[in-house]
């Protein structure tokens, strides 16, 4: 156990550095864009005189090493600092996005995740077989197409012809848990078409490959049933990719919705970020562009301690 | 009856005026069944009846909307704004300002100092009394040097406000404006309560017809009648939800499934199935919104007069207009005033797609073979790149060569617009001939987005400003679109209709142009059926 808190320690001295470069880095790139925040927002009405009283009540007229320099200040104290477009707080802004997009991050991952790891047993399974290459052709199908195409044909389905599902995933607090999940069923289910295919290939390579080493031969010998290599020897020394490729998927759920977003309407982080970036609105750019990257970090960290506690081998190891 | 609802078929299309309607049915001897509802302009068949939850899904909508009025810049908050706050004057679909919360008003002869006595005992919606402080207050939150206002430009002829008494504000302007009146009806100067500054903005206190109950940009606002309206017979819903849906296939389904009852800019290449669906009604309204293609005239070869009618008889506007609007607009002729304005030029030519004359112009100028850059990207208009490489092959004709350039959307309209030397443009159009012109056209404006300086053009805009005979102003405005149109440097090849689609549970008076949505005020002016 020693050396995972090691790690762990490591790790996060790691992050915070991290973060710290990736908020430069999107500083940097938020100020090579042509434009501010006053011309974006005035868009077609922006005149010389209006958009220079603009910069100046948001202080835009300031060097960018002191802008950078007093929202790092702010940032470390704990303030995300106010929207430059609405004068909105950031942390308001925020977290009741944040937690949509983790509703809905959480609600696809446990269909998918399951799901992807049940398929990609049954195929390694029946591997070769007609069945193997049902779940393989339809999986990667789905992954082929672009996310709003299967949104659409969804709501074609459910919601036009059947009128079973709602086209707009719109929740808000009044709601319960089953309405909730009811309502944004439909872009779960877009999601889960678009990363099930990934991990399930991956389960299924995994397993396969654990399923050419000796000691399964040695079970095979033995006289064990198959099921039961795979699901006693084979699946659990075949985790650690699986582990891998599961953290880089729910990573993705997180960061990369927006156009699932867009489609049915949910109003998740991704729009959030995209809306800011084309107003220029950088501190509602940094704080979401930092959670992305915090999910990822934290999602990365976890992969790696997960797979080293599956592993007897890398649990002992000095690292 | 026939030639009765004929005489009101007549007025409501501002083809005669009230007193000929009068002297018409007067003729008729049927001057007793003249009824206030015939001329009101919301002649129905159904009585408007309060009640229900009016759900809107509305494009345009961003995270980053504030409901500051200097600001108010996306469909969304524009039409939030007139759910929940008034203006002086209110501009109705015959494109005239009636009383809002101004009763009435006057001016001086030379139409430099203007008078509004305001309505009494009209309350905000925390309670307040609406008085003159307000109605100063909000004017000059678009004035001045540290105004951060979309409205700024058009209000720097204002010298002074003062409150005359309680219920009355004067306006001091630095020349005569016959139509300030329709300057006050402009979506930015919505009254608010004196004193409200940054953030007290987005409760949207107002004295509109329907309360702010919640308000989260680009995603939802939530409105409840207000009780204490002190408009008759508006604002008639219960309840009013407007949801930002700004992917339009996610409109149309939400409408097509009921999770809305009303959705605006249906996409014209799926509009004609659209029609064909039970229980909706698509309605698409004239009114003075067009495109434009802006060229800087002061930079070569656009300075060129002849190179300027080259283009203009190279563009094929039927084509375009039956291409890019798939027939859901008007001809345009090279200037901006609309068929709807008061003195729109109808016996002016309509310009048509010349190949021969452009050739001929071209070769004046000598410029056959420039390459003419045209910049482009769909944060013009919906279709605008679509228009571009039309154009491009439209010109071809006449042997001019033209190079689309794709921008990106991001930026458009400050990197691009007014500052590359040929690019597509929109606009939104006004209500007076004025306004259109002096936003964009006159010499000094910041808008002008050509550069255009034309001496007899800016001499005859302040005259027609002050004149108060509308018999000589129509003469003044008629030659100026006629130099527009053949000296301009924007090329002006159609007016778009807006189209929007609607559950047929609704029922709404005759559809204002002014701006889309009923003039931003379906909220305020339509209602259920029984």
């Amino acid at each position: 156990m020693k050396n995972v808190l090691f790690l762990i320690f490591k790790r996060l001295g790691a992050s915070l550095i991290t973060i710290f470069v990736i908020s430069v880095i999107i500083f940097i790139g938020v100020e090579l864009l042509p434009g501010d925040v006053a011309e974006s927002v005035l868009g077609q009405s922006a005149t010389t005189e209006t958009v220079a009283a603009f910069r100046k009540e948001l202080k835009l007229d300031l060097p960018p090493v002191i802008r950078y320099g007093a929202w790092l200040k702010d940032f470390i104290q704990g303030d995300f600092g106010t929207s430059l477009a609405n004068g909105r707080p950031v942390s308001e802004l925020i977290t009741w996005r944040l937690a949509n997009t983790l509703f809905l991050a959480s609600t696809t991952a446990v269909i998918a995740i399951p799901l992807a790891i049940f398929l990609g047993m049954l195929a390694a399974f029946y591997r070769n077989t007609f069945f193997d290459k049902l779940i393989s052709t339809t999986t990667l199908s789905f992954i082929s197409f672009p996310e709003f195409f299967i949104a659409y044909i969804l709501i074609f389905i459910f919601a036009v012809k059947l009128n079973i599902f709602p086209s707009l995933a719109i929740i808000d607090d009044n709601m319960n848990f089953t309405s909730k999940i009811y309502a944004i069923l439909l872009p779960s289910l877009t999601l889960t078409c678009v990363v099930t295919a990934h991990m399930m290939r991956q389960t299924r390579a995994a397993i396969i490959n654990v399923l050419a080493s000796a000691y399964i031969e040695m079970a095979e010998i033995k006289g064990i049933t198959r099921l039961r290599i795979i699901m006693h020897h084979a699946f659990p020394n075949s985790l650690s990719p699986v582990i891998n490729v599961v953290a880089v998927n729910l990573a993705y759920l997180i960061v990369g919705v927006v156009i699932v977003e867009v489609v049915f309407v949910y109003p998740g982080l991704g729009q959030l970020l995209v809306d800011s970036v084309s107003k220029r609105d950088l501190p509602v750019v940094q704080a979401s562009g930092l959670i992305f990257s915090i999910a990822y970090i934290f999602l990365n960290l976890s992969a790696d301690i997960l797979s080293m506690l599956s592993n007897p081998k890398l649990r002992q190891s000095q690292i | 009856m026939t030639d009765l609802s004929f005489l009101t078929q007549l007025y409501h299309q501002n083809k005669i005026t009230r007193r000929q309607f009068i002297t018409g049915v007067s003729a008729m001897g049927l001057a007793a069944a003249i009824s206030p509802a015939l001329l009101s302009g919301t002649a129905q068949a159904s009585v408007p009846k309060k009640g229900g939850r009016f759900k809107m899904g509305i494009t345009g909508g961003s995270t980053t909307d504030s409901m500051d009025p200097g600001t108010l810049t996306s469909n969304m908050n524009q039409n939030l704004n007139w759910q929940i706050r008034n203006n002086l004057v209110e501009i109705d679909h015959h494109f005239k300002p009636i009383p809002e919360l101004a009763e009435s008003w006057d001016s001086s002869p030379d139409a430099k100092v203007w008078k509004f006595n305001l309505r009494k005992g009209v309350e905000f919606h925390n309670g307040k009394t609406m008085t003159a402080e307000d109605v100063i207050f909000t004017i000059n939150h678009h004035r001045g040097e540290k105004s951060t206002s979309g409205a700024k430009p058009y209000l720097s002829s204002i010298v002074n406000i003062k409150a005359d008494g309680k219920y009355g504000v004067i306006f001091e302007l630095s020349g005569g404006s016959a139509d300030f009146p329709f300057l006050l009806g402009d979506y930015h100067l919505g009254i608010c309560p004196a004193g409200t500054q940054g953030q007290e903005f987005e409760k949207g206190i107002g004295t509109g017809g329907y309360v702010l109950e919640a308000w989260e940009p680009g995603v939802r606002a939530f409105a409840k009648r207000n009780p204490n309206y002190w408009k008759q017979g508006k604002a008639l819903f219960d309840e009013v939800e407007t949801l930002s849906i700004v992917d339009t296939n996610a409109r149309t389904n939400a409408l097509k499934t009921g999770q809305i009852h009303y959705m605006d800019r249906v996409e014209l290449k799926t509009v004609h199935l659209m029609k064909r669906m039970p229980g909706i009604n698509v309605t698409a309204t004239t009114g003075t919104a067009h495109y434009t293609i802006p060229m800087l005239v002061d930079q070569t070869p656009y300075n060129d007069n002849n190179v300027r009618m080259a283009l203009k008889h190279a563009v094929n506007r039927e084509e375009l207009l039956k291409q890019v609007l798939r027939g859901y607009g008007e001809l345009g002729n090279d200037h901006p005033i609309a068929p709807v304005n008061q003195f729109y030029a109808k016996d002016l030519e309509q310009r048509r797609h010349d190949p021969d004359k452009a050739k001929f112009y071209m070769k004046k100028a000598g410029m056959q073979d420039h390459v003419f850059n045209l910049h482009a990207a769909d944060a013009a208009f919906a279709g605008a790149v679509d228009a571009a490489i039309l154009i491009k092959e439209q010109a071809k004709k006449a042997g001019i060569n033209i190079n689309v350039v794709r921008e990106p959307d991001d930026g458009y309209w400050s990197n691009v617009w007014m500052k590359k030397e040929w690019c597509m443009c929109y606009w939104g159009g006004r209500p007076t001939e004025d306004m259109m012109f002096s936003v964009a056209y006159a010499a000094d404006a910041s808008w002008n987005d050509t550069h255009w300086k034309n001496d007899r053009f800016n001499r005859l805009l302040i005259d027609a400003r002050a004149e108060l005979d509308s018999e000589k102003r129509k003469k003044m405005y008629f030659e100026m679109q006629e130099i527009c149109k053949n000296d301009g440097g924007t090329i002006v090849p159609m007016y778009n209709q807006l189209v929007e689609a609607s559950s047929d549970k609704l029922e709404h008076g005759p559809i204002s142009g002014h701006m889309a949505m009923d003039g931003m005020r379906t909220a305020e002016r339509w209602w259920f059926k029984s």
